[in-house]
């Protein structure tokens, strides 16, 4: 045995010299793959991950969604359209360029012309601006038509490009004559590429093979806190079974949404961790209020009886989410009792618990003239949300109990969404991740109006004067105290109105090798740069 | 044999014109795509300029006539969802699922035909019976569940070969390709395996059932009482004549294997082709989906064409129409 005994200690010498090296190395499995690099193409959850590696914006949002500084350091309002961002100094994006006020407005220019991307509401934002000008290369002021209170928390979404991707003359916000742009504007593929993915971020691109694997390495001149990882690989593994068994096997560092079945087997695996995060995404059932009779519902007298405002607080009353969230979401959830989770921006601090009371909800049945109940079919999607189609056969149950005879008809998204955009149902199920306090006010719950982009997804057709008008002055509101205020009066009214049935908030999960330490994100979001390398 | 060609050629190009209007309608029918892509924050006017961009504000039929239009001029459209031309992203996913099936066949080919003989030559033996039941749990198993035993056991247990994804590739004539790296076997071996199963079950069936029947006919009997050698008899006369079915069967299987192998795919995350149609589906990515049917129409009408010709190669009672005089 003489030969192996000196084989041995250089066999660890080897592997320990191979260490480091595999350390600075980390790869992610993700359960859903960026459609683009491109930041402007679409916004997506996944395609907005990716950029935040590679580019910054003027404002960026932290872990819990509040907005902290990036490339922009301050920024102030005058109390009406003039907005003054303060930009960062000494920045240079990853092909050395140092970052001016021109690359902003270059930007802004690029979202107001894009061609290829798919519509996201940011082109709107960047004609309704009526100038943009940088007095100095570090100053930019930014005039709106309309007071614009959600300014910065909008423009966060925005990942900064460079101007010198293009030929260019002298750069100016003037959409119609081309920003002094001379040559051809980046396309999708040039993203993809990578030639033209270039930002500021902690990342660089190195490739992005479509369904393969991302590739990206650190940017040595970044200007924030450098990540631990020197290279960063993210795989698309779309099925939760093998990206788990891929985690385990040791293929994978950290992988994105592990079933929540399997939780316990990852609880019990000492070389495993996870994180679970509450997310900002709250499922909920939308019931039509505005057609009498509606298709989904059979009272047998041909009326709608979801138009009154008792059958509603009794469907409300009637199903008990505490034990959706405990038994069916395994506790990745948290129990909503209002359209945001608490503690965000704009929302009631104490709201008030919606109880599970099947006898009052009987009463209150009875009082609106159904003691027997009426027929109901509630529309889920069975691929979209976390334990879907299931929630929807438990709402279903509730409902039963309480005498409201009640059948589930759910279908796959790519079916679902477009029929209910038709307002083909009655009863349907809905998800809406917020980044701020009055996006779900205004795309869901206010009437429909196609110029200002609000009630969008209104498709229950809810139209209450006094919720639109709180929500309309909130949207203009600059102040943030006074606008913190409306949003509180509207979401109270909306609870009232009972025209949604909030059943909780989901959790992301994230599992990951236990040598690692990850803290989620509360948008949902998977980043290379939240890793660390766990203290032992 | 070029009149055959040609004749096969035109008829190819019907089946390709009725596939895609079957398919341009299916895929309609679903559901409009502007519903799944777009956000709520997303104005009218932005969702409106969006429609007009792909084409989605005309009425069906003249978006069929535009589609058709492009197509004659080699353009079969730009996915919706990746805005880049869906033949380029299916292209680019090909390589991926051709060498996978390619390992796949080759696997179902070399371990069935052999296996098949053996069991057809004794159909009464303990062996025979063994192989026999083995192959009904080669093709009844469930696809999905089977990878996932097969990642279970040999990644995850035994730790021999990485649960999922495409390894290391080279560039062979601009072709990426990670059959030449041993990374990129490693990672092959498992859905080539799985894909490789069911069909190494069915050609050993079929292998078994012509060699069982072989053996009685006369020219065998004659051949073994002139005095041939087995060997000679099980590979020259009993083999040569069962490969008729065992081409078809190939044939049909590498064109399907290609076009769906979606769900091996999907449980080894494999970037092939048959993972992008899935996706594709689900997001009603119709120019996508449209221009993969047409080319999976187009390769089974060619892997048909070739296993025609191979068949008049095997057996010279097989003329093919308009050879004959």
């Amino acid at each position: 045995m003489p030969r192996l005994r000196h084989a041995l200690p250089l066999a660890a010498a080897l592997i320990a010299a191979a260490l480091p090296a595999a350390a600075q190395n980390l790869r992610i499995a993700l359960s859903s793959e960026p459609t683009a690099v491109d930041p402007h193409y679409h916004v997506l959850a996944p395609n907005s991950a990716l950029a935040a590696h590679i580019f910054d914006s003027l404002v960026d949002t932290d872990e819990a969604q509040r907005l902290v500084p990036s490339l922009a350091t301050a920024w102030k309002n005058d109390g009406a359209n003039k907005w003054t961002f303060t930009l960062r100094k000494g920045v240079k994006f990853s092909n050395g360029k140092p970052f001016t006020a021109d690359d902003v407005i270059f930007t802004f220019c690029r979202v107001a012309k894009n061609e290829t991307n798919i519509a996201s509401g940011n082109k709107d934002l960047m004609r309704s601006f009526k100038s943009v000008e940088a007095p100095d290369p570090y100053t930019l002021v930014v005039t709106t038509s309309e007071p614009e209170p959600l300014l910065p928390r909008l423009l966060a979404g925005i990942s900064l490009l460079t101007s010198s991707i293009t030929a260019h003359g002298k750069i100016a916000f003037n959409v119609d004559a081309n920003c002094g742009v001379t040559g051809p504007w980046p396309s999708v593929s040039q993203f993809n590429e990578g030639s033209v993915a270039i930002g500021t971020g902690p990342y660089k691109l190195k490739s992005y093979v479509r369904g393969s694997a991302i590739d990206l390495e650190r940017h040595d001149g970044y200007w924030g806190e450098k990540p631990h990882w020197a290279t960063v690989k993210m795989v698309p593994v779309t099925n939760a079974g093998p990206r788990l068994a891929g985690l385990i096997a040791g293929d994978y560092d950290l992988i994105e949404n592990p079933a929540a079945r399997d939780l316990q087997r990852i609880r019990e695996d000492k070389r495993l961790a996870f994180s679970a995060v509450p997310s900002s995404r709250v499922i909920f059932f939308q019931m039509d209020v505005a057609r009498s009779p509606s298709p989904f519902v059979n009272d047998g007298k041909g009326t709608n009886p979801l138009q009154d405002a008792r059958v509603r607080k009794a469907i409300v009353l009637a199903v008990d989410r505490e034990a959706i969230v405990k038994r069916l979401m395994d506790g990745g959830a948290v129990v909503a009792n209002q359209f945001l989770p608490n503690g965000m921006y704009g929302t009631l601090a104490n709201p008030p618990a919606i109880k599970f009371d099947p006898a009052a909800a009987k009463k209150l049945l009875a009082e609106a003239g159904y003691a027997n109940g009426f027929d109901l079919t509630l529309t889920a999607t069975n691929d979209r949300y976390i334990n879907d189609g299931q929630i929807a056969q438990a709402v279903a149950g509730y409902l039963s109990q309480v005498g409201i005879r009640t059948k589930v008809d759910a279908m796959t998204r790519a079916i679902y969404f477009p029929r209910r955009a038709k307002k083909e149902f009655s009863f349907s199920m809905g998800g809406w991740g917020s980044a701020e306090g009055s996006s779900f006010l205004r795309y869901w719950a206010t009437a429909p109006d196609e110029k200002k982009t609000r009630g969008t997804s209104n498709y229950g057709g809810l139209a209450d004067p006094q919720l639109d008008s709180l929500v309309s002055k909130a949207l203009v509101t600059m102040d943030d105290d006074k606008r913190a205020e409306l949003l509180r009066q509207s979401i109270t009214r909306l609870l009232e109105l009972n025209a949604f049935l909030p059943l909780h908030f989901e959790s992301t999960l994230w599992a990951f090798k236990s040598d690692i330490a990850y803290a989620g994100r509360a948008d949902q979001y998977t980043f290379a740069m939240n890793a660390k390398p766990a203290k032992k | 044999m070029a009149t055959y060609a040609l004749q096969r050629l035109i008829q190819s190009v019907f089946v390709l014109l009725a596939a895609s209007i079957v398919v341009f309608l299916a895929v309609y029918g679903i559901g409009d795509p502007v519903e799944i892509l777009v956000p709520p924050q997303a104005s009218a006017a932005e969702r409106a300029e969006l429609m007009r961009r792909l084409g989605l504000d005309l009425p069906l039929w003249r978006q069929y006539l535009v589609f058709l239009w492009n197509a004659l001029h080699g353009d079969l459209g730009r996915s919706f969802v990746h805005g880049v031309p869906a033949i380029d992203l299916i292209l680019s996913r090909l390589p991926a699922t051709f060498e996978l099936v390619l390992l796949a066949m080759t696997i179902a080919i070399g371990v069935g035909i052999p296996v098949g003989l053996v069991a057809g030559l004794d159909t009464e033996s303990r062996l025979s019976r063994t192989i026999m039941a083995g192959t009904v749990l080669g093709y009844s198993l469930p696809n999905f569940w089977k990878g996932m035993m097969l990642i279970l056991v040999f990644a995850v247990l035994l730790g021999w070969l990485p649960t999922s994804g495409r390894g290391a590739t080279v560039d062979i004539l601009g072709l990426k390709t990670s059959l030449l790296t041993l990374d990129g076997l490693k990672h092959l071996i498992l859905p080539a395996l799985n894909l490789a199963i069911p069909n190494m079950a069915l050609m050993i069936r079929l292998v078994a059932a012509g060699t069982a029947e072989a053996k009685a006919q006369d020219y065998v009997k004659y051949a073994r009482a002139k005095g041939v050698r087995p060997r000679r008899i099980v590979g020259r006369h009993i083999l040569r004549n069962i490969l008729i079915p065992v081409v078809t069967v190939v044939g049909i299987e590498f064109g399907s294997l290609i076009a769906f192998s979606t769900i091996t795919e999907t449980v080894f995350a494999w970037p092939g082709m048959g993972k992008l149609l899935i996706d594709s589906i689900y997001q009603l990515d119709r120019p996508l989906v449209v221009a993969y049917i047409m080319l999976a129409t187009f390769l089974f009408v060619s892997v048909n064409l070739v296993v025609d010709l191979l068949y008049a190669a095997l057996d010279p009672r097989v003329r093919l129409a308009g050879e004959a005089a």
